[in-house]
């Protein structure tokens, strides 16, 4: 889809993430993250880690490229921010800064980087007289695109590519029991660079036989991949497809014991197979690792990715999943609650501290980020009033269990014809919200409490400001209606959540801008553009100001709400990103995507910190638990897998969907995790024995393998069917009533 | 997403790409359209590939054009218009060329334009919640009801429907008791109601059946006994569909061994349950049925048995619908009934044993109605006794007031008629709308006029009863009796003419001639005067006198009061407490179901016990259905006891 790029630059980041796929994909999402940080309001380490020498001499080309953009079109202001950002010299520039772009004859010192900065204007500009500056690359409207497919122009003799395969498939099949697994898993990207290798030197029909004869060997789950690929038969159609690219441009992650792999070097040596050994080498990233091998469940829990497993060291990384110290708040008195009765009154004013914040209030976790780490909004009266309210309705939480399961509301939505696509309450459920395909969004009040739009300004000039209900008086009484329409999308919304503080909504739509809505006065704030593809998700902080958002574009986005760009860019998934969360203590933010892993990103520094691997489909929900500590995701393929962010390990599968989970929902307490999905049913499962029976010792949190006992049944605790009505969102009352929502589809 | 058969893709033929090029004015080699139809294919499934995401994030199962478009479009191509349309596109083939394409009618804007029938938009989108399970377990109600919304079935409910249907109109007997048990209840069938709806109208073209009729009004059960299921509307069809059964000749009842009196019977029964439970769903529901059943009465021309079942469906609706239709109409119908029971003729047998049915029918509705009205009036004294509820306190729960204190039998004595300074018409042929309430005793001398003796079984008549004959002797032939009524107040009803009900007795009771001494009543009555208990077989055989009965009540009443209060005290506890607990069992009939299971548990048939086994059946239904059995059928003379019993069981295994 993506493959046609407009003509017209769009902007900065539109360039970087072009620029990205000839580096390696997984290393250059920290980059990224830095080049962008040139947003205002982004926090100063972002940059400490990048003085000029930082990345490799592309790097600096590609910046240089981007100077050079910007002066042409007099945007001198960014063209400051850039070279500090970057820390460039002054004199680079000024080098550089005499002869515009356009110009031919350049100095020799600046030869070479001048015809690359041009090269890469060319894509940006219009202009084609560069061609001639650039003869190699210039020319083809994706360069990139063709050193990366030019890795395959090594010519064997097609004929020979079946034997070679079938001769390590006879081989494989003849090791011993613990190898044959975890060798076996060089299969299917042996089998798919292969077969690229053919279609791509114009051997459509060896290559068709050869996809014929051993793509029925491959794993159920690659299942999608393989149609892709059965559909590819030209080199003409390598070059537009994206799944191939992703596939080219990532080395394809395997790992694999030592002395599997000492097997496994052996035999392609004898044999001087050097067909696959050169695949091997080029095209596969092999993590070795001592110990005893992996068995064949344990393999088929990780695998199923787009590119593999996760290396190891990618989850490596200390990723501080504590919760934030609660700010103090003084719970006054209650004058309704509790008339005169001071000393009944004590007791309460301590215990919800207890509850909500248990010791944290008292001692920093020592898991949990610093305060400061990122900056949070300061907290407004409004924000401690709400606070209170929390406080208080959670002494009022039903403690939920086994034998305790929640009372489960579930809210329809009737004649939703457009086509219902996203849903979101507010945290104290007085609020829904729905994106339809129509491109509108519906606020609905579900209290009796009506929805009201703050007074016009010439209204607004004759009330009393003095008076102590003021914020009554400058509500319109006359708009008062349950449910208000907001109007400014022009594609499907996709995705929708409110603030924390119910004052604003985010929607995200198929027209690649993401809307900031005011709940106040119903009307759009700001429409962020950067995503120029269907944005598939957004998501506030739980703290409010930052919000995330990804979509088809691959990157995930954080923004500020009182900033058009964005701070941080995500980027590393190899397909769409599906859908973003923050984690609970805002300093991290969770992606799913088609690629079939999730990301954890850390919103400090842009880094990716977890990579989790396993599922076998598009992942389409996530949640983490309220403490912090662990993952929840749901994909296409009815699953939801649980993991435990620190120490980076799947911890737990739960089977019994039939059809893609589209949302999960721990409860409040974090003792059960409920999953909507589109087979029309809500489950419940006990997240309390999930998360119990977890053994962590260190050899397992070493090596990341995984022993999941299949207990799916015993952890569910009850199903629960909706009439015709798919489950698109779930939702824990403050008092843990649980909330679904859908559209009836009669 | 592409099947997974042989054939993976569409496919573009090299002859098709060659046609659209010509079309277009151009020539190509074969080598070009096979490249280009290679290419176009390869284009094909990468918008189909890109155009599934589309679908998944707008959380749907099904590909719509519009997703393709969008994944079109995404790629710089320009999207496809006019198939945007929700409804499918018919696909055409023609044989000869094997050329496969997508209708396109015609649409005459003109016509389109000018049209009177302009559609209606559709209703605005909404948010309904509700609790659909609670702590985790049950459905309170059916989540979502859309009323309006006309669904098309899934497959699965289409499936669910034939074989429910099936199973139901089938021969199976026990096929027959599931389905039925499963439409009663399943909680997801609210989308198959309108078809179930209409199934049932279909008794208008099995009347022939009895078998099916009687299968078709177990369904209707069923579906009003449904909790998850709302009738909404759809109450109307359902009662359209039981009076047919009610009122109609059917074709089945020509033969006089089908038994269609007891399909009328379950039908009236019927009625009233879905115009208690549902009757507030349609407004003037009720008026309706009153009319149609008055129509119906009113109209000579009808056979007997429609007249029947117009009696039945009265009684089943209540004594009040008994009072207001066919009180009024009694004495023009009672002409045309004395005609055809007085014809002794050969060939007028079989009418007029339908006669009779009619005249037992009308007896039982009219006994019950003077009971239920005795019973109302007596109520409005409760308060003022007070003081002697203790003893008054009828066991079953009949609070019968004291006789000295009853206010409204006090000018009995003086005339039959129109005596009360309220009372303006005599009742007869006064059309409902205007109808006033006849006061009891006014009535009760009217319809004594017509069933004579049959009818004082239900109220002795104290010995200054105007000009009706003075009470039959009361049937003593037990002295187990427990006339528990004050003892100082024999004195003072004697002399005071007054009408009370006697309502411990049970018409079953009353008609059946069996000897064996009836039960012990728990029912304080007044005095041991009132507690006549005759029946038109027993009254002449009866011997006592009313002296002696009261003489031996008075003795029992001295030994065994306290032991006896006791009791009363406890089952009085016990029935406060169910009341309580079942706020939608009222107590009258609470006091009815019991007084008759008692009854017909001296008769050695274990009712309770036979109910307790019987989950299935509900409590109100159950309640209604001994009630109205009981009554209706107790009362029909033909009957003897024990095909009676037999009946009884038959009944309540075909309701299963």
């Amino acid at each position: 889809m993506a493959a046609v790029q407009s003509g017209v630059g769009d902007g900065v980041e539109e360039k970087d993430i072009k620029t990205e796929p000839p580096t390696d994909g997984f290393g250059n999402n920290a980059n990224d993250g830095r080049v962008l940080s040139s947003s205002p309001g982004s926090s100063a380490p972002a940059a400490s880690g990048k003085p000029a020498a930082g990345g490799t001499p592309e790097d600096q080309q590609t910046l240089l490229a981007v100077l050079q953009f910007l002066k042409k079109n007099k945007l001198t202001e960014s063209v400051e921010i850039l070279r500090r950002e970057a820390g460039l010299p002054e004199d680079a520039q000024d080098a550089k800064g005499a002869d515009s772009s356009g110009s031919g004859g350049a100095a020799g010192s600046v030869d070479l980087e001048g015809g690359d900065a041009s090269a890469l204007l060319s894509r940006v500009t219009v202009s084609s007289s560069a061609a001639a500056q650039a003869p190699t690359k210039a020319a083809e409207d994706q360069p990139d695109v063709n050193v990366v497919l030019s890795a395959y122009s090594q010519q064997g003799d097609p004929a020979l590519y079946e034997v070679y395969y079938s001769g390590l498939k006879r081989f494989i099949e003849t090791v011993l029991d613990c190898h044959r697994a975890e060798l076996s898993q060089v299969f299917y990207p042996l089998f798919v660079h292969m077969y690229l290798e053919l279609v791509y030197n114009n051997h459509e029909n060896e290559a068709k036989a050869f996809f014929e004869k051993f793509s029925g060997d491959q794993e159920c789950y690659y299942e999608d991949d393989l149609r892709v690929l059965s559909s590819l038969t030209k080199k003409e159609h390598m070059r537009g497809n994206e799944t191939l690219l992703d596939f080219r441009t990532s080395k394809f992650v395997l790992r694999i014991s030592r002395d599997s792999y000492q097997l496994l070097k052996r035999h392609l040596q004898e044999r001087q197979n050097n067909q696959i050994w050169n695949i091997i080498q080029e095209h596969l990233y092999i993590d070795i690792f001592d110990g005893m091998p992996r068995s064949k469940s344990q393999i088929d829990a990780m695998s199923g990715s787009l590119a593999g497993e996760a290396k190891r060291e990618a989850n490596k990384a200390k990723v501080y999943y504590g919760l934030l110290k609660e700010p103090e708040i003084e719970l006054p008195l209650d004058d309704e609650d509790e008339e005169a009765e001071n000393e009944e009154g004590k007791p309460k004013k301590k215990k919800p501290k207890k509850d909500s914040m248990g010791s944290k209030s008292k001692k920093q976790d020592p898991n949990a980020p610093s305060q400061n780490r990122i900056p949070l909004p300061e907290l407004k009266d409004s924000d401690k009033l709400d606070k209170i309210m929390y406080m208080k309705e959670a002494t009022k939480r039903i403690r939920l269990g086994t034998d305790n399961l929640p009372s489960i509301c579930f809210y329809s939505f009737l004649n939703a014809y457009q086509g219902l696509t996203a849903v979101d309450f507010t945290d104290d459920s007085s609020l829904i919200a729905g994106g339809f395909a129509d491109s509108t969004v519906r606020v609905w009040s579900v209290t009796p409490k009506k929805l009201r739009k703050v007074k016009s300004a010439a209204d607004l000039n004759l009330i009393d400001k003095e008076s102590d209900d003021v914020l009554e008086r400058i509500m319109d009484e006359k708009t008062a209606s349950e449910s208000k329409i907001l109007y400014g999308h022009s594609g499907p919304v996709y995705g929708i959540s409110f603030s924390p503080d119910r004052n604003y909504l985010l929607s995200s739509s198929e027209d690649g801008t993401v809307r900031l809505w005011s709940l106040q006065t119903f009307t759009c704030l700001v429409g962020y553009k950067g995503h120029n593809y269907p944005v598939w998700d957004t998501q506030f902080s739980p703290y409010g100001y930052y919000f995330v958002s990804g979509g088809h574009d691959r990157v995930a986005r954080l923004w500020a709400t009182d900033h058009y760009q964005p701070l941080r860019m995500f980027s590393g998934h190899l397909a769409d990103i599906t859908c973003t969360r923050f984690h609970p203590n805002s300093n991290y933010v969770a992606t799913g995507s088609s690629d079939r892993t999730i990301r954890l990103w850390d919103v400090l520094n842009g880094n990716c910190v977890r990579i989790f691997t396993g599922h076998k489909g598009p992942i389409h929900a996530l949640a983490f638990s309220p403490n912090g500590k662990f993952l929840a995701s749901g994909a296409t393929d009815g699953r939801v897998l649980l993991w435990d962010i620190g120490h980076g390990l799947m911890v737990g599968e739960l089977k019994g969907h039939a059809d893609t989970v589209y949302s999960l929902r721990f409860s409040r307490d974090g003792e059960l995790l409920a999953s909507g999905s589109m087979d029309n049913t809500v489950r419940l499962w006990d997240a309390m024995k999930a998360f119990d029976d977890l053994e962590t010792d260190d050899f397992t949190a070493a090596t990341g393998h995984v022993h999941l006992q299949d207990n799916s049944q015993e952890l569910l605790l009850g199903t629960y069917m909706t009439k015709s009505t798919p489950v698109i969102h779930l939702h824990f009352t403050r008092r843990n009533l649980l909330l679904a929502a859908g559209a009836y589809n009669p | 997403m592409a099947d997974r058969e042989e054939r993976r893709f569409a496919e573009v033929s090299r002859d098709s790409v060659k046609l659209m090029a010509e079309s277009a004015g151009v020539d190509l080699g074969d080598d070009v359209a096979a490249l280009l139809a290679e290419d176009v294919c390869y284009r094909l499934r990468e918008a189909t590939q890109s155009s599934s995401q589309f679908m998944r994030h707008a959380k749907r199962r099904k590909l719509t054009v519009e997703d393709f478009n969008r994944a079109l479009r995404w790629s710089n191509v320009e999207a496809i218009c006019g198939y945007g349309a929700q409804d499918g596109l018919p696909f055409r083939s023609v044989k000869e060329g094997e050329l496969f394409f997508v209708e396109d009618r015609d649409v005459n804007l003109v016509e389109l334009a000018l049209a009177t029938n302009i559609p209606k938009g559709c209703a605005e989108t909404m948010v309904r919640v509700n609790v659909s399970y609670l702590d985790g377990k049950g459905n309170l109600e059916p989540q979502g009801a859309v009323p309006t919304a006309v669904q098309s079935l899934s497959d699965d409910l289409l499936k669910y429907y034939q074989q429910i249907t099936r199973a139901i109109l089938g021969e199976d007997p026990h096929l027959m008791k599931v389905a039925l048990l499963d439409l009663q209840s399943n909680s997801k069938i609210a989308a198959l109601l309108p078809y179930f709806v209409y199934v049932i109208s279909g008794v208008k073209s099995v009347s022939h059946d009895l078998e099916q009729l009687n299968r078709l009004l177990h369904m209707v059960k069923s579906l009003v006994q449904n909790p998850y299921l709302y009738l909404g509307s759809y109450v109307r069809s359902l009662v359209s569909s039981v009076m047919y059964c009610i009122l109609e000749p059917l074709a089945a009842s020509i033969n006089p061994l089908n038994d269609h009196w007891t399909l009328r019977d379950y039908a009236a029964l019927l009625l009233s349950h879905i115009f208690w439970t549902h009757g507030d769903l349609v407004s003037g529901l009720y008026h309706q049925i009153l009319l149609s059943l008055q129509k119906v009465l009113s109209d000579p021309v009808r056979p007997l048995c429609s007249h029947y079942g117009a009696v039945v469906g009265l009684h089943a609706l209540g004594w009040k619908a008994v009072e207001r239709v066919l009180f009024p109409h009694l004495p023009a119908y009672w002409a045309n009934l004395q005609a055809v029971l007085d014809d002794y003729s050969v060939s007028n047998a079989q009418v007029k044993a339908d006669g009779h049915k009619v005249y037992g029918a009308i007896l039982v509705a009219v006994e019950r109605l003077l009971k239920m009205k005795a019973l109302s009036l007596s109520q409005p004294a409760e308060g003022a006794t007070n003081a002697q509820s203790g003893s008054v306190m009828g066991a079953m729960g009949y609070r019968v007031s004291s006789p000295g204190l009853s206010p409204p039998p006090e000018p009995l004595s003086e005339a039959a008629l129109g005596i009360a300074s309220h009372l303006q018409a005599g009742g007869a042929g006064c059309p409902w709308e205007e109808w006033t309430p006849v006061p009891l005793p006014a009535m009760y001398c009217e319809l004594y006029s017509f069933f004579g003796d049959s009818l004082a079984v239900r109220f002795s008549t104290g010995p200054g009863f105007g000009s009706y004959p003075p009470c039959t002797p009361s049937q003593l032939s037990d002295t187990r009796k427990e006339p528990s009524g004050p003892a100082s107040n024999p004195d003072t009803t004697r002399k005071m003419p007054q009408l009370t009900a006697n309502l411990n007795i049970s018409p079953r009771q009353d008609g059946s001639p069996r000897t064996d001494p009836p039960p012990p009543s728990l029912a304080a009555t007044g005095s041991g005067r009132t507690l006549a208990r005759s029946s038109s077989v027993q009254r002449s055989r009866s011997s006592s006198s009313r002296s002696g009965q009261r003489s031996t009540g008075l003795v029992f009443t001295a030994v065994e009061k306290p032991l006896e209060e006791e009791l009363r005290a406890e089952v009085e506890e016990l029935r406060r407490f169910f009341l309580q607990e079942n706020p939608c069992v009222e107590e009258g009939r609470l006091g009815k179901l019991l007084e008759k299971a008692l009854s017909v548990h001296h008769s050695d048939v274990n009712v309770l016990n036979a109910e307790a086994d019987e989950r299935r059946y509900d409590f109100t239904s159950s309640l209604y259905f001994v009630i109205a059995t009981l009554t209706t059928m107790g009362k029909t003379w033909c009957i003897k006891d024990i095909m009676h019993e037999s009946l009884f069981f038959d009944l309540e295994n075909n309701v299963i």
